[in-house]
């Protein structure tokens, strides 16, 4: 397993979020973290990467324990985090978020460079000196992703990359995580689209109520109509 | 005409130095989100150091060698006062890190005078800039000539740093969003110390180029904190371009407000800044900033009406203090009435930060005005006792609703120098009315009468309000008015979606501080049996948010005990040595190390942890995991 959670609880302040989380990801593989808005997704995701102060568990990433070390110690062993909100540097110019994502080529992963990138995502490539903040939604979107995968990430977590786009977007979007995919990034995304997540992950994950209700491959999860109907429909 | 042009001319050198040092304290705001009120200290540190390294080394490298060596030799301190102690303290409230610059200014100022003395130090002349150059039939010295040449390249530079260079990039991420800098595999540890480093160098630098210029002396750093602060905020704090273009506007300010409103110069920078925040509320250059996000329940535990055990505490604690005069003598007793007096103005000043989370910088303004509204009653129209000290503090009011109607406008970092602003603009009127206010000298004179003269009497009353004071906001905290207003504080947006007007509360709370803060205003012009714009200055707006700071902000009852402690300690302190800001600066650096919470928050974290240790899982469990995700 590249990445494997177990125990994992996770509180703000008095409000305890996660109960028990645990979920694993193999190399290479695409999973999908799915579950209705304020299951507890983008707070697992948070709390792997050290977002979430309060947190108890064990994280394993490539057999190392990371559960204690901070936020940028976790990232910079390749485990990449794309946030939900974006969180594009609006100052900055889109060659500037890129270089902001840099880190040192990794044995065991792909390299990226801002022209590679530009191949994956042509759109960036049209706006290099352009501020982020004067970007559509979608280019914001492509913009977040290609800066994490500038720190060369083995794996990296997605939080609703789908969220807000149009859908010609969003299958630009399905494609490139495809393309990261044969690169041999392994992923974990979030969604709550279960169409998009259907088109490129190989298993899935069920949450509700910050506990894991449900896993299995996709195969699985299409012969259960009930589990559909209980946590994802709505 | 030429006389204007070189007057111009010595504005936009005095605007060098001061662009250097405020572009040092916009970056580090920008990053880390400290306000560095040691920044004035550094710059001071920079010109002692300057001045004892050019008298050592000789000969044109010597001096200039000597001004870089001594702006790196701060930046050293600098980087070990952010390793050391800033550090341990980034996730301590809002503010907090202020308390502990302060502590470090208070120390500085001490320390340079132990190592240097008291006396002006006039330092050498920079080789090849010694003479003057005649322009328009005037002498222009040529180091202004230098200086002047000096700021725009500077600017330069940091533009070349921020936009061509990796460390400048972060640099200006982190200021945007620093968990998402994190986030991105960046140790933000050694970037915050660099830009720490790098804006005490900024400040050290700007500080070493004044000695061919200005004399260096120990009270060096508050003059330029409060002129660097200004130009911060005018130009909008983060932006490099800013503070070039408002160092630019307040040095000229300075130079052309002497001559043409000789009468208003010391205000004019004020009003200034006042203007700018009223009509561009993020100062010329600077973005609004979106609002952080605070997660509920995180920060402040909810607070509750005392318990039936506190309340006996308490009500011990006053009867005790009643007790006093039995026991003490008349200097213990005027000391007392002090301490209660400053209880009744951190109580007020805490109202406004903790409950209505308005953190104000001249909130002294209102203390100075109850006191001079009493001086005017008893000293002009000549009214008896009780009716000056109940339509004193009258003034406060009024001063406080005509500037917080303005001052609530903005919130954060802004309304905290706005109120400064206003609060200066108060002290001027007050220095430079002479007529009225006796300028320097004050209004001397003003005793009370008989029935609360003589120590224990006026202790007694000192007491009474203060008891009365303190009720009164905490009854307020636990009104309505009090929820609304902690409405206002922790989401204005949803407090307005529920029908809550918030700019009036806000307004509202700002005038119930003024005025409380103007009842011990009054109190303190008996006391004294005198007024003086001190009491109106920025050091006794900066005591106040100490004495709040150090009892801790999210406490209920954190000004009272913030108040004595400080109080009593510093009283003491000048009795007994003479260096007691230094030992009270270093007193003050320790507890914001091993208190992070205040004093009273660390208490109540005891008491919560000893109370409940097994029943935590519960209560964890119990609660709703509202905002997941």
């Amino acid at each position: 397993m590249k990445l494997e959670v177990s125990g994992l609880n996770s509180f703000y302040g008095q409000a305890h979020i996660l109960f028990d989380v645990a979920l694993g990801v193999g190399a290479g593989e695409v999973v999908a973290l799915l579950g209705r808005n304020g299951a507890g997704k983008s707070t697992t995701f948070r709390s792997i990467v050290g977002l979430v102060a309060q947190r108890e568990g064990q994280i394993r990433f490539e057999g190392h324990e990371v559960a204690r070390e901070p936020t940028y110690a976790i990232v910079r062993k390749g485990l990449g985090y794309v946030p939900e909100e974006r969180r594009i540097f609006t100052d900055l110019t889109v060659e500037e978020n890129l270089e902001v994502g840099r880190q040192p080529k990794r044995d065991n992963a792909a390299y990226w460079t801002p022209d590679k990138l530009f191949t994956l995502f042509p759109n960036l490539g049209e706006m290099r000196n352009r501020p982020g903040g004067r970007m559509s939604g979608g280019e914001q979107q492509m913009l977040t992703i290609a800066r994490t995968l500038m720190g060369n990430p083995s794996l990296v977590l997605l939080d609703e990359p789908s969220e807000g786009l149009s859908p010609k977007i969003v299958e630009q979007m399905a494609n490139a995580i495809l393309t990261m995919k044969k690169e041999g990034v392994s992923i974990l995304l979030s969604e709550q689209n279960l169409h998009f997540a259907r088109l490129i992950s190989d298993r899935a994950y069920i949450m509700e109520r910050g506990r894991i209700r449900f896993s299995g491959t996709m195969a699985e999860l299409e012969a259960r109509p009930d589990v559909r109907d209980q946590y994802l429909a709505v | 005409m030429g006389f204007y042009i070189v007057q111009f001319l010595t504005g936009l050198a005095s605007a060098s130095a001061l662009f250097l040092v405020a572009s040092g304290l916009s970056i580090i705001f920008g990053v880390t989100r400290i306000v560095n009120f040691a920044h004035g200290a550094f710059y001071m540190l920079g010109a002692y150091v300057a001045f004892t390294l050019t008298e050592r080394l000789s000969g044109a490298f010597g001096f200039w060698g000597g001004i870089v060596l001594a702006a790196l030799a701060v930046a050293i301190i600098g980087v070990l006062v952010e390793m050391l102690l800033l550090r341990r303290i980034y996730s301590s409230p809002e503010l907090f890190q202020l308390l502990a610059t302060f502590g470090l200014t208070l120390m500085v100022e001490d320390l340079v005078v132990l190592i240097w003395g008291p006396d002006d130090l006039l330092g050498r002349r920079a080789p090849g800039f010694r003479g003057a150059v005649e322009m328009f039939g005037q002498n222009v010295p040529s180091y202004d000539l230098f200086m002047i040449v000096l700021g725009p390249v500077v600017l330069g530079i940091l533009w070349l740093l921020f936009h061509r260079t990796r460390w400048g990039i972060l640099v200006r991420a982190a200021t945007q969003d620093r968990d998402m800098v994190a986030a991105l595999g960046v140790n933000q540890k050694w970037l915050f110390t660099s830009v720490f480093g790098a804006g005490v160098f900024l400040a050290a630098l700007g500080g070493a180029l004044q000695i061919p210029r200005d004399a260096v002396h120990h009270a060096l750093d508050l003059r330029i904190i409060v002129e660097v602060f200004v130009v911060v905020v005018i130009g909008g704090l983060g932006s490099i371009t800013g503070a070039f273009v408002a160092a630019v506007l307040v040095a000229e300010l300075n130079a052309f407000g002497i001559l043409v409103f000789p009468k208003i110069s010391i205000i004019l920078v004020f009003l200034v800044m006042a203007v700018v925040l009223i009509v561009r509320p993020w100062g010329l250059f600077g973005k609004p900033e979106a609002a952080a996000r605070k997660t509920p329940g995180l920060s402040v535990r909810p607070w509750q009406p005392l318990s039936q055990n506190e309340r006996i505490a308490f009500a011990v604690g006053v009867v005790l203090a009643a007790l006093l005069p039995l026991i003490a003598g008349n200097y213990a007793l005027a000391v007392g009435a002090e301490i209660a007096i400053f209880v009744i103005f951190a109580a007020s000043l805490h109202f406004l930060m903790s409950v209505g989370g308005l953190a104000s910088f001249g909130h002294a303004a209102y203390f100075g005005l109850g006191a001079y509204g009493v001086a005017f009653l008893a000293k002009i129209a000549g009214l008896p006792m009780i009716v000056c000290l109940a339509l004193g503090p009258l003034l406060g009011l009024f001063g406080a609703a005509i500037f917080g109607f303005f001052a609530i406008q903005l919130s954060g970092v802004y309304f905290a120098m706005l109120t400064l602003a206003f609060a200066q603009i108060v002290w001027s009127i007050a220095f430079q009315w002479v007529p009225v206010t006796g300028g320097d000298n004050g209004i001397l004179s003003i005793w009370p009468e008989t029935w609360a003269a003589g120590p224990a009497r006026f202790y007694w009353l000192s007491l009474a309000v203060a008891v009365a004071v303190v009720g009164l906001l905490r009854v307020i905290v636990f009104s309505p008015f009090g929820y609304a207003l902690r409405g206002t504080r922790d989401s204005l947006l949803r407090s307005e979606s529920i029908g809550i007007d918030a700019k009036r509360i806000q307004w509202t709370a700002f005038v119930i501080a003024g005025t409380a803060a103007g009842i011990g205003g009054s109190l303190f012009a008996y006391l004294k049996g005198s007024v003086f714009p001190d009491n109106i200055g920025i050091g006794l707006s900066v005591d106040a948010l100490v004495m709040v700071l150090l009892g801790g902000v999210e406490t209920v009852s954190g000004a009272v005990v913030g108040a004595i402690v400080f109080k009593a300690l510093s009283i003491w302190l000048v009795s007994q040595t003479d260096w007691s800001k230094l030992i009270l600066g270093g007193v003050i650096v320790l507890i914001v190390v091993a208190f992070p919470k205040g004093i009273v928050g660390m208490i109540e974290t005891w008491r919560a942890r000893s109370d409940a240790p097994s029943s935590k899982s519960a209560a964890l469990a119990a609660s709703q995991p509202e905002g997941a995700e």
